[in-house]
C-alpha cells in the first residue's frame, strides 16, 4: 500500500510537470495567434501559478461550496460519523470533516490536499438508500481516496483543466477583438506566419487533451480506491452491493458540475457511464470506469 | 586510482542504502507501536464505561449477581492483562462474552431497557467494540507491513544487522471482528 501511495505522489509530480508544459504550450499558442509569443507564455504562467496556489490551499472549500455541501451535525448523522471514525481508526487516518449534500441522487466525494486537511461529502440520497455495510463500503472508498492522495491528484487535475479552459477562452476572445483574424491587421510581416496556425490548432486541441488527461488520471484512481476500500472493510460484498445500487439508480446528481465530475464515487452526469460497453471515444472522456467493470473486478477479490 | 574511486563509490552507495532501509524499518516499527497504542485507547474507553453500566443495571436488576460479577471480574482481568497481543486478546474476549451475557439478561427487564442512560451506554459500548475491532485491524495491517519488510530482501539484511524482531499478530482477530456485528 505504501508503495502505491509513493507511486501516486510521483504521478502527482508528473502531472504537475505535464500541467506546466501544457499551460506554457497553450500560452505560447495564444501568443503565436495574437502575435507575441513571450507575452502569451508569461500571462499563462502567471495564471497557472495563481490557479495552482489557490487550488492547493482552497480546493476543498471551493469543491464543497460548488456542491452546496453543509457540515453534517454529530447528532443528526450519528451513524455516518461513527462509520467514518471507525474506518479512520482502521486506516490510521485522522478523522476528516464530514459534510452532507441535500440531493436525492446517491453519490459521494472526498476532497482536500492531504489526510490532515480532508473532507468527505455524502448526498442525503446516498444516506437514505444504503444500509450499514453498503455505506461502510462507500465511506471506505472515499477514505481510500484520501489515504492514497487521490484528492491532491484530482485537485491538480481540476486546476489543469480549468487553467487551460481560461487561457483558451482568453485567446479566442482576443481573436474576436481582432476581427476574427488570426493576426493583427496591417501586420504584413506576420501574414504568412505558419506558427499562428499551429497555435490555433493547439488552442482547439488543448482543452480536449486536458479533459482526456483528467479522465485517464481519474479512472485509475477509482479502481485503486475500490480495491483499497475492500482492504479496509475486509468485506467486498458491502461495496459491491453499494455499486449495484448506484448502477440501478439513474438519478442525475444535480449538485455536481462538469468540473467536479471526477471526484464523485459514481459518474454524476447523465448519458454516459453505466452502460456495459462504451465506444473508445466515450471511454477517453469518462472520468470513471463503467460500474459493471468495477463490480466485476471486486467480485474477483 | 580508478579502482579506489570505484570502491569508494560502492561503499558510499552501500552506506546510503543502509540508512534508507534502516529508516524505513524504523518507520514501520513505529507504525506498529502506534497501532498498538490505538487499540489500548479504545480498550481503556470500554473499561471506563463498565462501572457506569454495572451501577445502572444494579438499580433495576440487582439480583442478577452472577452476570454482574462476571463482568466486574472480566474487567479487572482485562485491566491486569499484560503486554502481549495474545494475552490481551484472551482477557478482552472474556470481557466481551460477559458483557454480551449481561445485555442478553437485560432483555428481561423492560424498565431497564427503557432507561435512557442504559440505552446510551449500550450504544457507546457497541460503538467502542467496533472501534476496537477496527483498531486491531489497523494493528494487523501494520504488523503485516513490518514483518514483510524485515523478512524480505533487502530489508532482511538490515533487520538482522540491527536486531529488528518480528511482531506478533492479533490471533483472535477474526473472532473479535465478529463481535461488533452482534447487536446487544
Amino acid at each position: 500500500m505504501n508503495d502505491l501511495i509513493a507511486a501516486n505522489k510521483r504521478r502527482t509530480l508528473f502531472l504537475m510537470v505535464g500541467f506546466v508544459v501544457v499551460v506554457l504550450l497553450v500560452g505560447w499558442a495564444v501568443g503565436a495567434v495574437v502575435g507575441n509569443g513571450a507575452t502569451g507564455t508569461s500571462v499563462a504562467a502567471v495564471i497557472a501559478a495563481v490557479m495552482a496556489f489557490t487550488s492547493y490551499w482552497k480546493s476543498d472549500a471551493i469543491a464543497l461550496r460548488v456542491s452546496r455541501a453543509v457540515p453534517a451535525s454529530e447528532e443528526e448523522y450519528r451513524r455516518l460519523h461513527n462509520l467514518v471514525e471507525g474506518l479512520c481508526i482502521a486506516g490510521g487516518l485522522p478523522k476528516p470533516r464530514v459534510y452532507v449534500i441535500h440531493d436525492p441522487a446517491p453519490n459521494a466525494f472526498a476532497t482536500g490536499r492531504n489526510p490532515k486537511h480532508a473532507a468527505l461529502a455524502f448526498t442525503t440520497g446516498l444516506l437514505e438508500q444504503m444500509n450499514r455495510v453498503e455505506l461502510e463500503g462507500v465511506v471506505a472508498h472515499e477514505l481510500s481516496h484520501i489515504k492514497n492522495y487521490d484528492i491532491l491528484v484530482s485537485t491538480l487535475a481540476v486546476t489543469l483543466v480549468g487553467t487551460v479552459a481560461i487561457v483558451t477562452d482568453i485567446a479566442i476572445r482576443t481573436m474576436w477583438w481582432n476581427g476574427g483574424r488570426v493576426h493583427r491587421s496591417g501586420d504584413h510581416a506576420d501574414r504568412n506566419n505558419p506558427l499562428a496556425f499551429v497555435g490555433l490548432a493547439l488552442l482547439i486541441l488543448a482543452p480536449l487533451v486536458a479533459k482526456a488527461m483528467q479522465a485517464a488520471v481519474s479512472r485509475r484512481r477509482e479502481t485503486l480506491a475500490d480495491v483499497s476500500a475492500v482492504r479496509l472493510t475486509r468485506y467486498p460484498p458491502g461495496l459491491i452491493s453499494a455499486l449495484e445500487k448506484l448502477q440501478a439508480d439513474s438519478t442525475v446528481t444535480h449538485s455536481a458540475s462538469m468540473a467536479t465530475a471526477h471526484m464523485w464515487i459514481e459518474q454524476p452526469m447523465a448519458g454516459v457511464g453505466d452502460a456495459g460497453h462504451l465506444g473508445a471515444w466515450h471511454k477517453l472522456f469518462n472520468t470513471h470506469p463503467p460500474l459493471g467493470e468495477r463490480i466485476a473486478l471486486l467480485r474477483e477479490i | 586510482m580508478n579502482v579506489a574511486w570505484i570502491l569508494v563509490a560502492i561503499l558510499v552507495v552501500v552506506i546510503v542504502a543502509t540508512f534508507v532501509l534502516y529508516n524505513a524499518l524504523v518507520r514501520r516499527r513505529n507504525e506498529v507501536d502506534n497501532a498498538w497504542s490505538q487499540i489500548d485507547v479504545q480498550l481503556k474507553r470500554r473499561l471506563d464505561l463498565i462501572p457506569n453500566l454495572v451501577e445502572t443495571v444494579k438499580g433495576y436488576a440487582a439480583h442478577e449477581r452472577v452476570a454482574l460479577e462476571a463482568v466486574i471480574a472480566a474487567r479487572s482481568n482485562a485491566m491486569a492483562a499484560g503486554g502481549t497481543p495474545h494475552e490481551q486478546a484472551a482477557a478482552d474476549n472474556q470481557l466481551s462474552g460477559a458483557l454480551r451475557q449481561l445485555f442478553a439478561l437485560a432483555e428481561a427487564y423492560p424498565d431497564l431497557k427503557a432507561n435512557q442512560g442504559f440505552v446510551s451506554l449500550q450504544e457507546e459500548l457497541a460503538n467502542t467494540e467496533s472501534r476496537i475491532a477496527y483498531a486491531r485491524q489497523f494493528y494487523s495491517d501494520a504488523v503485516l507491513a513490518y514483518n514483510t519488510a524485515i523478512q524480505a530482501v533487502p530489508g532482511v539484511v538490515v533487520a538482522r544487522l540491527f536486531g529488528f524482531a518480528p511482531r506478533e499478530y492479533f490471533e483472535a482477530e477474526e473472532a473479535a471482528r465478529d463481535v461488533p456485528r452482534v447487536q446487544f
